[in-house]
């Protein structure tokens, strides 16, 4: 048997801590498409929403769909966006509409069984089996960030598409008439609806808004995983975390949260085995390592929840 | 009163269909049919249908009685449905099981009951060693085996210095010991990853970049596998640090792979004890009528499913049909004397096969079908490290 070698340097060398850094930043502007939606949902009309993680899903199977029929990406995303607007209006319509008056353990049980509806939807038409979503050459190669730095370009996309749309969203919140029925919607509800304002109306926007903000993280993450049934299970608990530790309701708060999620999960995965490795032998540590890195976020959540019940950034007056 | 009657009318019918019918054997077959997962146990499913079809439906004058149950990807669940295949539908047999960690929740259930147990996919470290018992039977391998291979391969080829990236199960980290056991250059860096959750390795890829290693050595079963390949391809690795993989790709990644036209992973090789192209009778008739069948190649997963059903049969020929003579059921299989795709071998002690291992690597079949096809020969009669642990 070889003998392990232990690396004995900790590799804090610039240029793989600078990589790392953006594989986390990439990390967190997708859980802030996802987060940022539920956050509103949360927020606004008080839904549980355990079914956002289904229009994520969607959004990538349609995507990759329409990818192999048009043979072109680009037409992939832009075509399955309104779809998938027009799958959030419908959802809304048929099930979400009726249950803002119920209890939350209501919400829980109708968007769960929303999730198990669309499951089996993709099942019936897509099958069991997952799809590879094929890049186009001008996405699937790598970019030379700094000399010596590489970084694949499609990373590099997701990561500048989830900025431009967290500005997108900041600007609709904070400087639109929407995003100030939005803002006092979080505050207040029922002054809003007193005041003569079309709820019914501004929640199946914002519903709707939020699902096509989780697609469009779906059709992102499609190219670099796959497209497959209950990917949206996973990722939507992690994103539920950003909630809550954001602040429910708040754009900001989503997205400082979603950062920290993203860098605390990348950074814990590259580095916290070399650090327990000096506490400890390498077998365990290289066990402990990824039980506690996928720990880390909700420590972090139980220690901001200690803090800051409210979460970092909770919308003004509630 | 009334509710006590009908309960005892209820346990009363329940043990009556729980006993087996006369000329009737009953197998159970655990495996994954929901989740991404499923597409495996689907591949499974089929091969097993196959061999019980070509069989006329018969073992030794018996009815097969097929009874598959869905693990759902995780231990409890496996267990469950163990439970409920042993005490509710009293099978003669329980084989299948995919995942090392669902074999070892529920082997207690299949053996404590003295009935047969067949592994059809996993093989963890513990049931070839402290572990192993007499009713038990691999089709497969030990989950050591085939990177013990992979290993050896790795030092013909003479690479200096590898980085491993796994999952951290059961079988992930048997699957490291095992390439470690035989590997002779330098590990520069190891990663176990979450499973089955993580699906993203951009940390992972970005630290073995870095680590200056010669290859990369991964164990991704499932839809892990192929977003292994996407992100190590998207990450500009291909050309710079060749990918050795084992149980990553098979041939339902590759239906997926070739749709997506990824191109890299063409000549992407590994180690297995088993390709479409062995040259074996068996595997002969069951590679054209599973293709016939069905319309693509099996996997691995699906021919060592084929195998399962043929030992059973060899079992149930052996004594007639009379299932209670157990004795001489287990000497049947112990012989190995049934038609396997992988041709003549033997079993160990522990019940782990005694067989070779080759290395294979993706190719292009005569109708541009993407497959895997065999390079060279790695172990002949090779066995587990574990048998020595084994005393039954």
């Amino acid at each position: 048997m070889p003998p392990f070698i232990q690396t004995a340097k900790i590799p804090m060398d610039l240029t793989l801590l600078t990589i790392q850094f953006m594989n986390g930043l990439q990390l967190g502007v997708l859980l802030f498409m996802l987060a940022a939606g539920l956050s509103l949902t949360f927020g606004i009309m008080d839904l549980v929403n355990l079914a956002h993680g289904s229009f994520y899903m969607a959004g990538a199977f349609i995507s990759a769909s329409i990818i192999f029929w048009t043979g072109s990406f680009v037409w992939g995303v832009l075509l399955a966006i309104p779809l998938v607007g027009l799958l959030g209006l419908v959802t809304e319509f048929l099930v979400i509409r009726h249950l803002y008056s119920r209890s939350h353990l209501d919400h829980v049980l109708a968007t769960f069984g929303i999730i198990l509806v669309f499951d089996s939807l993709v099942h019936i038409f897509w099958g069991s089996n997952g799809i590879s979503v094929p890049l186009p050459v001008w996405l699937d190669g790598q970019v030379e960030i700094f000399t010596g730095m590489v970084f694949p370009t499609f990373r590099l996309v997701i990561i500048i598409t989830g900025l431009l749309m967290a500005v997108g969203l900041y600007i609709l919140v904070n400087h639109t008439r929407l995003g100030m029925l939005i803002r006092a919607g979080a505050s207040d509800r029922t002054m809003v609806s007193a005041l003569g304002i079309n709820i019914q109306l501004l929640f199946a926007m914002v519903f709707t808004l939020g699902a096509v903000l989780a697609a469009i993280a779906g059709m992102l993450i499609a190219p670099i995983t796959e497209a497959s049934i209950g990917m949206g299970g996973q990722i939507i608990i992690t994103a539920f975390v950003v909630v809550v530790i954001g602040g429910v309701g708040s754009m900001k708060g989503a997205f400082v949260a979603a950062m920290l999620v993203g860098l605390i999960d990348t950074l814990g995965r590259s580095y916290l085995d070399d650090l327990f490795k000096l506490v400890m032998s390498p077998g365990a540590a290289e066990t402990a390592a990824p039980a506690i890195s996928a720990m880390a976020i909700y420590i972090l959540m139980a220690a901001i929840l200690a803090v800051r019940p409210q979460g970092l950034f909770p919308p003004k007056v509630r | 009163m009334m509710i006590k009657k009908l309960l005892a009318a209820g346990i009363g019918l329940a043990m009556m269909t729980g006993t087996a019918l006369a000329g009737e054997v009953k197998i159970g077959f655990i495996t994954t049919l929901t989740t991404p997962a499923g597409i495996i146990g689907k591949d499974m499913k089929k091969a097993i249908e196959l061999a019980v079809e070509q069989m006329g439906g018969k073992m030794g004058g018996l009815d097969v009685n097929l009874i598959i149950e869905d693990d759902g990807f995780k231990p409890d669940i496996g267990k469950q449905k163990t439970d409920k295949l042993v005490k509710q539908d009293n099978v003669d047999f329980v084989a299948g099981y995919i995942w090392s960690h669902v074999l070892l929740a529920s082997r207690k259930s299949v053996l404590d009951a003295g009935k047969f147990l067949i592994s059809s996919n996993a093989g963890p470290s513990p049931i070839a060693g402290k572990l192993c018992n007499k009713n038990f039977f691999s089709t497969s391998w030990q989950n050591d085996q085939t990177p013990m291979a992979m290993g050896e391969v790795l030092n013909q080829k003479k690479v200096k210095s590898i980085y491993i990236i796994a999952p951290n199960y059961a079988a992930g980290k048997n699957i490291v010991a095992g390439v470690e056991r035989t590997y002779k250059g330098k590990i520069v860096g190891r990663d176990m990853t979450r499973w089955p959750q993580q699906l993203d390795f951009s940390a992972e890829l970005a630290k073995a970049s870095a680590s200056g290693a010669e290859a990369i050595f991964i164990f991704y079963p499932g839809k892990a596998g192929g977003a292994f390949f996407k992100q190590y391809e998207q990450a500009g690795l291909r050309g710079k640090i060749p990918l050795y993989s084992v149980f990553t790709v098979d041939s339902i990644a590759l239906g997926k792979f070739q749709k997506a036209n990824m191109q890299g992973v063409l000549g992407s090789q590994m180690t297995n004890f088993w390709a479409p192209d062995l040259d074996t009778p068996q595997n002969k008739k069951f590679v054209s009528a599973f293709k016939k069948k069905y319309g693509t190649y099996p996997s691995f997963y699906a021919a060592q499913s084929y195998d399962s059903m043929f030992l059973i049969k060899s079992a149930v020929d052996a004594v007639n049909g009379d299932l209670s003579k157990k004795d001489e059921m287990r000497a049947a299989m112990r012989s190995a004397s049934f038609p396997s795709v992988r041709g003549k071998f033997t079993y160990g002690k522990n019940g782990m096969p005694i067989q070779n291992f080759y290395l294979r690597e993706v190719t292009k079949d005569a109708d541009g079908v993407w497959t895997t096809r065999i390079v060279s020969k790695v172990y002949e009669n090779h066995q587990d490290p574990y048998v020595g642990e084994c005393k039954p």
